[in-house]
C-alpha cells in the first residue's frame, strides 16, 4: 500500500482545489453528482485492475459498455416489466465476453493486447451492424434509477470495492497477483495460472456491465456511450500505481486513480479548459505513470549470474 | 584419435602467459597467484570444479574482467585489456557456452559482426561470402554456407560459425568454455577434428572443460584451479585420470552436517522409479523412502535438474514404472505431495514483489487446501519460527530478503504441504554459511520426520555430507551407486564418466 499514498495526496489535492473553485462541490448534493459520475470509470478500474495486475489488458470494456446500452434499450424498449431479465441477461453477456477473452488469451496463448483489441472491434462492429448506426428503442425508469440517482450509484460503487478488496485478499487474488509476478514461480506452486486469469477477465466483462447499466441511465442511449472508456480505465489504474506487466499494486490504488482522473476532468471543466483536452491528459498521465514505474524496473529484473 | 597430430610443433612459440594473476570481487579473492601459458599449435586444457575460478580466469583473458594483480603476456608482449574489443584486437577469440550469434543474420553477417567490409561506403557482401566461404573451406565444412540463416543452424554448426569468427579475426588465442557440453556424441568428433585443424595452423586452444575424456583426448597439458588456486600444470601424457581427480577435489570435508540417518528410520518407499525416461532422461532406477536423503550427482548437463522436475510433474515422465503417483503436471505432484525447491530461486521459486507471508502460503492457496486457520496469522508466524526465518517479518517483500532467508520462505512454502517427498535442486546455492547449515538441518529434520528427500548439489562437500546415498547422472542415466561418505574422488570419476573407479 506504501506506493499508493502519492495517489491519496494528489487526490485530496484535487478535490481540495475542486472545492475552492466551486464551494457547492462541498455541499451534499454537489458530492454526491461528483461519486454519481465517477461510479462507471471507478467500478471499470476496479475489473481493469484484476486484469492488469495479472500481467494482461483489457482494451474491449469500452465497446462492452456501448453493447450492453444499446442492447438495454433495444430489448427492454420501454417496458418496464422487462427491467430485470434485462439486467440479468447484460451481467451474462459481460461475463461471457469476459470468458471468451480470456479463453482466447490463455488457451490459444494469444497476446492480450491483441485478443482484447480484437474483441474491442467485433463488439463495436456489431453494434453498428445492429443499430445500423443509430440505437433504438429506450430504457426503462426501473433501469435508468441505478445511474440516475446518487444513492443507487454510490451503494452499488462501495458494494464493488468491497467485493473487489475481498476478492483480492481471498485466494483468488493473492494467487492471481502471483501469477502476474512471476508467472513461471506460480505455475511451479501449483497455481492454475489460465485460470486465474480467466476469472479476471470475467471480472472486468462484469464490471464493463455494471458500468453499462449506470452509465445508460446516467448518460442515456447512444451509440458513443463507452468510447475511450478503456483508455479511461488503464490510466485510471496505472495512476493508482499498478504497474502494467503485472504483480504489483492495490486495487483500493487503481479504485483512488479512477477518482483522481474524474477529479482532474472536473477541474479542468470548472476553469474552462475544454474536455477535447482530456485525451491529452490521458496521454500525458499514462506514459508518465509508466515511465515513473519503469525506472525501478531494470533492478528487479537481474538474476544472479552463474560463477 | 584416428589422426594423430604432432604435438606441439618446434619451435615452441609462447603465445601466452599469464603470471601471478589475482581477482577479487568485492572484497572475496577469487583468484590468487594464477600461472597459465600456451604456445603455438598446443590445446592447454583448464580444469576445475564449479566455482575453482576457470570462468573468472578466462574473463580476465578476455578483457571482460581487470586484473588486481599479475600479468597477461601475448606474443611476448605485455597487454592490459581495458574491454573485450582490446583483448579481440589481440587476437583473443572467445567461444562460450552461449553462443554470441545473430539468429535472423546469415552466417557471413555473423562472422563479420561489427567490422564489416564495405565497398564505396555501401557493405561488401560479395566479399563477406567469399571470405566465410573461404574459411569454412579451410576446416572442411561444407554442410552449410555464408549466406545460410545461423537460426537454422545445428547447435554443432553454430559452434563451427563461433570458429570461423575467431579465425577472421586472425585470433591466436581460442578459449573454448564446455565446448561439448551442447553437442551430441557423433558431433563431438566433428569438434575434435575442428580442433586438429586449429592446432595445425599454430593457434593455442585453451580448453576448459569437466569432461575429463576429452580432456584426454585433445590436451597437451593440463592445468588444474582449486578454490582460486592453481594447484598444477601436467602434461596429460605424465598423469592419470585419478591423480587428476584427486587433485581437483583433494580438500578436507570440514563442514559441519547434521548426522546421517538411522537405519531404523528409513522407512517404506514413498516414490519408486522403474525404467523412466522422457526426452532428457533415460532408464531411471530409484526408490526415494521415507526418512532417507539421496543425494543425486552429475555435471552440468547430466541430467539431474530435468530428474527433479520430472518426478515433480513440471517436465514429466514419459516412460516407465513409477509408483505410486506418476504426476503429468505440476498440480498433480503437488496433490499428490512432492514439492520441488528449483535451482533458481528468483526465477522459478518466488514471487518477488509479494511479501513473505504471500510466498509462504502460494502453494496452500493454489491447491485450496486447510481453511482459514492455516492463513491466520499465528499459523505463518510459526511457520516462518519453524524454517528460523530472521527476522520473521511476515509483510518485507521478498526481494528485500538474503538469499539464504529467501530460501527459507521457499521452504515454509513447501512445508505448508506436509510433503510427502521433497526434492532439492542445489538448496544452498549463493546461500551464507550460518543459513546453509540452518537448511541442512531443516533437510534432516524433515527427514527425520518421515520425509523422503532427494537433493541435487554441484558442491561435493555438501552432497557427500548430507546423503545418506548418492545417486550419479551422467548423459541422462544412472552412471552409479555410492554410499554414504563415499570419497570425491569416487563421485567425480563416476560422473566424469572415468573408467575403473566406480566404488
Amino acid at each position: 500500500m506504501k506506493r499508493a499514498i502519492p495517489i491519496f495526496l494528489v487526490l485530496a489535492g484535487l478535490l481540495v482545489a475542486i472545492a475552492v473553485a466551486n464551494p457547492y462541490f462541498l455541499e451534499p448534493a454537489g458530492f454526491l453528482g461528483f461519486l454519481k459520475r465517477v461510479a462507471p470509470l471507478a467500478i471499470l478500474a476496479a475489473g481493469q485492475y484484476f486484469v492488469i495486475v495479472s500481467g494482461e489488458f483489457d482494451l474491449s470494456v469500452g465497446s462492452l459498455v456501448t453493447v450492453e446500452v444499446v442492447v438495454a434499450a433495444r430489448l427492454i424498449d420501454g417496458d418496464e416489466a422487462m427491467t430485470w431479465p434485462v439486467l440479468a441477461l447484460l451481467i451474462v453477456i459481460g461475463l461471457l465476453v469476459g470468458l471468451v477473452n480470456g479463453l482466447v488469451t490463455t488457451k490459444l496463448r494469444v497476446p492480450s493486447f491483441i485478443t482484447t483489441l480484437g474483441a474491442m472491434l467485433i463488439l463495436s462492429g456489431a453494434v453498428f451492424l445492429w443499430t445500423g448506426g443509430a440505437p433504438r428503442g429506450a430504457l426503462s425508469q426501473g433501469f435508468r434509477v441505478f445511474g440516475r440517482e446518487g444513492v443507487w450509484a454510490v451503494l452499488i460503487l462501495l458494494v464493488a470495492v468491497t467485493a473487489a478488496v475481498l476478492l483480492m485478499r481471498a485466494d483468488f487474488g493473492r494467487t492471481l497477483i502471483a501469477a502476474g509476478d512471476n508467472e513461471r514461480a506460480a505455475r511451479l506452486s501449483g497455481v492454475r495460472v489460465d485460470r486465474v486469469r480467466v476469472f479476471a477477465f470475467m471480472l472486468s466483462g462484469l464490471s464493463a456491465a455494471v458500468a453499462g447499466i449506470l452509465l445508460g441511465g446516467f448518460a442515456g442511449v447512444s451509440a458513443q456511450v463507452g468510447q475511450s472508456l478503456e483508455f479511461q480505465a488503464i490510466t485510471a489504474v496505472v495512476l493508482g500505481g499498478v504497474v502494467l506487466g503485472g504483480g504489483r499494486g492495490h486495487v483500493v490504488a487503481a479504485i483512488a486513480g479512477a477518482f483522481t482522473l474524474e477529479a482532474l476532468f472536473t477541474l479542468l471543466n470548472l476553469h474552462g479548459i475544454s474536455g477535447a483536452l482530456e485525451y491529452a491528459v490521458q496521454g500525458v498521465i499514462i506514459i508518465a505513470a509508466v515511465a515513473a514505474g519503469g525506472l525501478r524496473l531494470p533492478a528487479l529484473r537481474l538474476s544472479p549470474s552463474k560463477v | 584419435m584416428e589422426d594423430t597430430p604432432q604435438k606441439s610443433p618446434a619451435p615452441e612459440q609462447v603465445i601466452l602467459r599469464m603470471t601471478s594473476i589475482g581477482k577479487s570481487f568485492l572484497g572475496v579473492r577469487v583468484l590468487r597467484g594464477i600461472d597459465l601459458s600456451a604456445t603455438a599449435g598446443e590445446v592447454h586444457a583448464v580444469v576445475g570444479e564449479n566455482g575453482a575460478g576457470k570462468s573468472t580466469l578466462m574473463k580476465i583473458l578476455a578483457g571482460v574482467h581487470q586484473p588486481d594483480e599479475g600479468t597477461v603476456e601475448i606474443g611476448g608482449e605485455t597487454r592490459s585489456f581495458a574491454h573485450p574489443v582490446e583483448a579481440q584486437r589481440a587476437g583473443v577469440a572467445i567461444i562460450y557456452q552461449e553462443f554470441n550469434l545473430l539468429p535472423e543474420r546469415t552466417v557471413a553477417d555473423n562472422v563479420f559482426l561489427g567490422r564489416e567490409p564495405t565497398r564505396r561506403g555501401l557493405l561488401d557482401r560479395a566479399a563477406m561470402d567469399a571470405a566465410t566461404s573461404r574459411l569454412l573451406d579451410e576446416l572442411d565444412e561444407h554442410s552449410f554456407g555464408p549466406r545460410d540463416m545461423v537460426k537454422d543452424l545445428s547447435v554443432a554448426q553454430q559452434q563451427v560459425v563461433e570458429i570461423v569468427k575467431a579465425l577472421s579475426v586472425d585470433a591466436r588465442i581460442v578459449v573454448m568454455d564446455e565446448p561439448t557440453a551442447a553437442l551430441a556424441e557423433h558431433e563431438v568428433e566433428l569438434l575434435y577434428r575442428l580442433i586438429r585443424r586449429l592446432q595445425g595452423r599454430g593457434i593455442a586452444v585453451l580448453y576448459i572443460s569437466h569432461r575429463l575424456r576429452e580432456v584426454f583426448d585433445l590436451a597437451d597439458r593440463v592445468t588444474v584451479l582449486k578454490d582460486g588456486a592453481h594447484v598444477a600444470t601436467v602434461r596429460t601424457s605424465d598423469v592419470t585420470t585419478a591423480a587428476l581427480v584427486k587433485m581437483m577435489v583433494g580438500r578436507e570435508l570440514d563442514a559441519y552436517f547434521p548426522p546421517r540417518a538411522d537405519e531404523a528410520v528409513i522407512g517404506e518407499p514413498l516414490l519408486t522409479l522403474r525404467d523412466a525416461g522422457n526426452g532428457k532422461l533415460d532408464g531411471i532406477d530409484l526408490d526415494l523412502r521415507a526418512g532417507e536423503i539421496v543425494g543425486i550427482a552429475g555435471l552440468q548437463g547430466s541430467g539431474r535438474s530435468s530428474l527433479a522436475k520430472a518426478i515433480f510433474g513440471a517436465e514429466p515422465f514419459t516412460r516407465g514404472e513409477i509408483t505410486p503417483t506418476r504426476p503429468a503436471n505440476v498440480r498433480e505432484g503437488v496433490a499428490a505431495g512432492i514439492g520441488l525447491v528449483t535451482e533458481d530461486r528468483k526465477a522459478e521459486g518466488l514471487v518477488l514483489n509479494q511479501s513473505v507471508r504471500d510466498n509462504a502460503l502460494l502453494v496452500t492457496r493454489a491447491i485450496g487446501r486447510g481453511g482459514r486457520s492455516h492463513r491466520s496469522t499465528a499459523a505463518v508466524a510459526a511457520l516462518l519460527e519453524k524454517v528460523r526465518l530472521r527476522p520473521p517479518r511476515q509483510e518485507t517483500e521478498v526481494k528485500y530478503l538474503s538469499g539464504g532467508n529467501q530460501q527459507k520462505v521457499v521452504l515454509a512454502k513447501w512445508l505448508t504441504l506436509a510433503p510427502k517427498v521433497l526434492l532439492f535442486d542445489e538448496p544452498t546455492r549463493g546461500v551464507d554459511v550460518g543459513a546453509k547449515a540452518a537448511i541442512h538441518d531443516l533437510m534432516r529434520e524433515l527427514a527425520d520426520t518421515g520425509t523422503a528427500i532427494l537433493m541435487i548439489s554441484s558442491e561435493l562437500p555438501e552432497l557427500i555430507g548430507m546423503s545418506d546415498r548418492i545417486v550419479v547422472l551422467r548423459d541422462g542415466r544412472v552412471a552409479g551407486h555410492l554410499p554414504a561418505g563415499a570419497t570425491e574422488e569416487a563421485v567425480m570419476a563416476l560422473a566424469a564418466g572415468a573408467a575403473g573407479a566406480a566404488a
